[in-house]
């Protein structure tokens, strides 16, 4: 027999068994909820008398709309103070855990869920947000759900699903000096496109996936669903368990070594069938910049912008160089750009902090850009504040903001206005994505964002490493 | 729960959207998602692209008198891709439309349609390309979407249509409203989960 991939194995453990629709009723081990994707849901489960079935397995915190300047309560957004009251109203009705705007835990839950060892390999997760593949870095199976299914994980802890099929995406070699996780996954999805991964779970592998720590492992899972698969994984390994030792959900002591053996269990066998293969080498990858509308229309960033023929879809790049402005031929090097967002579950941790402080030690923002260090949790601007990272940002122009998701999708006040465009560390680049119809994203890694908040346009982060 | 819903015919009048790649943030902002409950959601789909910053009406198909009171959407290639928020497809829900015939949607969307008993079917690209031809020459025209025998059918034209077998069943058997079908399970759901060692701390 054939070996079997992290993914069969997970699935196979956690069936419970085959519906009249012939979807599989798939138990989930962890269910993350938040403020935003969840009220409906517990109405749902009020009208119908329902009780959450494993609160145990449930976790609360608030992370979309929660202002990152002032956090004073009552909210002065009305609508987001009484969204975060119904949450709070029903984790206490419901006896959920919830780590609150005061919790030291508080964070964007793709943040926190690793950062408290409750995501863990060989588990599944969901959570209404469809950035939850970033929880695939450990080796979990990890699902972004709608507010249907989150009605049905808390009345259940189960998931009507059909199995995907999965495919294996090498980086081999190794990633040149400046060269970022962000730009591993957004080379991945302009390769392979923003609908490639449909019907597939991603798993990384190869050399310089290998080579990440798990906050680098997280940024490439995050964006898997940018590339259209629900599942983005990689398997577990003697990084993934130093990273959980400690930490306050990780079993201690034997629990701690029988873990390890049930973690090591679930990774996909050396001789695994993949549905599907493709291997790029890490030497191929540039600092990598998007032009358009969608994460997959990128270019390396001493690459000029794509003409519209060169697509698949030469209508769909018309439209986004329509919304850009800009045109197909000029250069990616000197876009200007107006504002400068770091932060988001893609690229809000300690390590994305790090990489982009790196860059603006000693430096100043370009008096014209707007530029913001927003950390993805409560608990990443401790740490980073113990290292004096928020001094170094602060010195050179940069606002030094409260845990939340903030720009990336602009549910609390930092918001663009009018045609701004920002250079940002998030995932995606939609139209009005950023809180501004007609605003403009650039999404690259931190450190690409921090040297284009300096410079008041878009250069290449190398000249500076 | 709900009384069990069986979804085999949709029927109506249709209206097209133009473009590949849609996605869920054009398709209802972010902002909307403050909203406590889905009620108000069939007020702004397409906000963005139907009205200017003033509150003026842009040329838009969910704009438009002559495709007032569609049923059915059609759509290009990968269809609400993006966000998981269900508030999507909500929206289009409760501004009308009971039915999406596109090229391909993005997996969580397609997902999430499922559950609320909207069938998101797909059609080869050139059939799409004349459905859509065939609307805009006659928003009067006549939709008839077939879930048993997977046809879509106006005036004396027959197009295959297709879904993922699990999703066809959901609806036109009436399991679409997943929650009291899984919660009947409750007791293997307990067994399967003791099963796991995370469940259990790692004990033994």
């Amino acid at each position: 027999m054939a070996g079997r991939t992290l993914y069969d194995k997970i699935w196979e453990s956690h069936s419970v068994g085959i519906l009249p629709t012939g979807q599989t009723q798939l138990f989930i081990g962890l269910h993350l909820i938040h403020e935003i994707t969840t009220a409906p849901a517990f109405d749902m489960l009020r009208e119908n008398g329902m009780d959450v079935a494993f609160r145990d397995r449930t976790f609360a915190t608030v992370d979309h709309i929660v202002p990152t300047d002032v956090r004073q309560r009552p909210f002065l957004d009305r609508e987001a103070e009484e969204l975060i009251q119904a949450l709070e109203n029903n984790v206490n009705q419901f006896g959920v855990e919830f780590f609150g705007l005061d919790s030291k835990n508080q964070g964007i839950v793709h943040v926190i869920g690793p950062q408290l060892g409750l995501t863990q390999p060989g588990m599944t997760l969901a959570c209404g947000d469809s950035h939850t593949s970033t929880h695939g870095a450990f080796g979990t199976l990890a699902f972004g759900i709608g507010t249907s299914q989150v009605r049905d994980v808390l009345a259940t802890q189960t998931l009507a699903m059909d199995k995907l099929k999965v495919r294996r995406i090498n980086i081999n070699g190794e990633l040149g000096t400046g060269v970022y996780p962000k730009d591993v996954i957004l080379y991945i999805i302009r390769r392979l496109g923003v609908a490639g991964g449909k019907g597939f779970a991603y798993e990384y592998g190869g050399a310089v996936i290998d080579k990440m720590n798990m906050e680098e492992r997280m940024t490439v899972c995050n964006m898997s669903i940018e590339g259209g698969a629900l599942v983005g994984y990689v398997n577990p390994d003697q990084t993934t368990f130093d990273y959980l030792k400690g930490r306050p959900h990780v079993p201690k002591g034997d629990a701690f070594d029988r873990a390890v053996d049930y973690w090591k269990s679930v990774a996909s066998d050396a001789d695994a069938k993949y549905d599907d293969l493709v291997l790029y080498q890490g030497k191929e990858i540039e600092p990598t910049v998007t032009w358009g509308i969608n994460p997959g229309q990128s270019v390396g960033v001493s690459e000029k912008l794509p003409k519209p023929e060169e697509f698949s879809d030469p209508d769909g790049a018309k439209k986004a160089y329509e919304h850009m402005g800009w045109q197909p031929g000029a250069p990616m090097l000197g876009t200007p750009i107006n504002v400068a967002f770091i932060g988001s579950c893609t690229n809000g941790r300690l390590a994305d902090l790090r990489a982009a402080a790196k860059i603006a030690k000693g430096r100043k923002v370009n008096p014209a850009v707007r530029a913001l260090v927003v950390p993805g949790s409560t608990e990443v601007k401790k740490l980073a504040e113990q290292e004096g990272l928020h001094e170094i940002f602060q010195a050179a122009g940069f606002q030094w903001r409260e845990a939340g998701c903030s720009m990336c999708l602009a549910m609390n006040p930092d918001k663009l206005n009018g045609r701004e465009i920002c250079a940002s560390s998030s995932n995606r680049n939609f139209i009005g994505r950023q809180g501004s119809p007609q605003g403009r994203t650039m999404l690259m890694s931190p450190a690409m964002v921090a040297a284009a908040a300096l410079n008041g346009k878009v250069v290449d982060v190398r000249e500076y490493v | 729960m709900a009384d069990i819903v069986e979804i085999t015919k949709i029927s109506g009048t249709a209206v097209p959207i133009h473009g590949n790649d849609i996605d869920t943030d054009r398709i209802i902002p972010a902002r909307y998602l403050k909203e406590p409950t889905f009620a108000r959601m069939g007020d702004y789909p397409f906000f963005d692209e139907r009205f200017d910053s003033a509150g003026k009406k842009k040329d838009h198909p969910f704009n438009d008198p002559e495709y007032k009171g569609a049923s059915i959407l059609f759509v290009n290639k990968n269809f609400g891709c993006g966000s998981s928020r269900e508030h999507a497809p909500q929206a289009l829900y409760r501004f009308g439309i009971k039915a999406i015939v596109g090229e391909s949607f993005a997996a969580i969307f397609a997902g999430n349609c499922t559950m609320m008993g909207l069938p998101a079917v797909v059609v080869a690209a050139k059939d799409i390309e004349q459905l859509m031809k065939s609307v805009e020459d006659d928003p009067q025209t006549e939709y008839s979407v077939d879930l048993e025998d997977k046809t879509l059918s106006y005036g004396n034209q027959r197009i295959a249509i297709d879904l993922p077998e699990t999703y066809r069943t959901a609806l036109t058997k009436g399991f679409w409203d997943s929650t009291a079908l899984l919660r009947s399970n409750l007791e293997q759901v307990k067994r399967t989960a003791a099963k796991l060692p995370y469940m259990t701390g790692f004990t033994s």
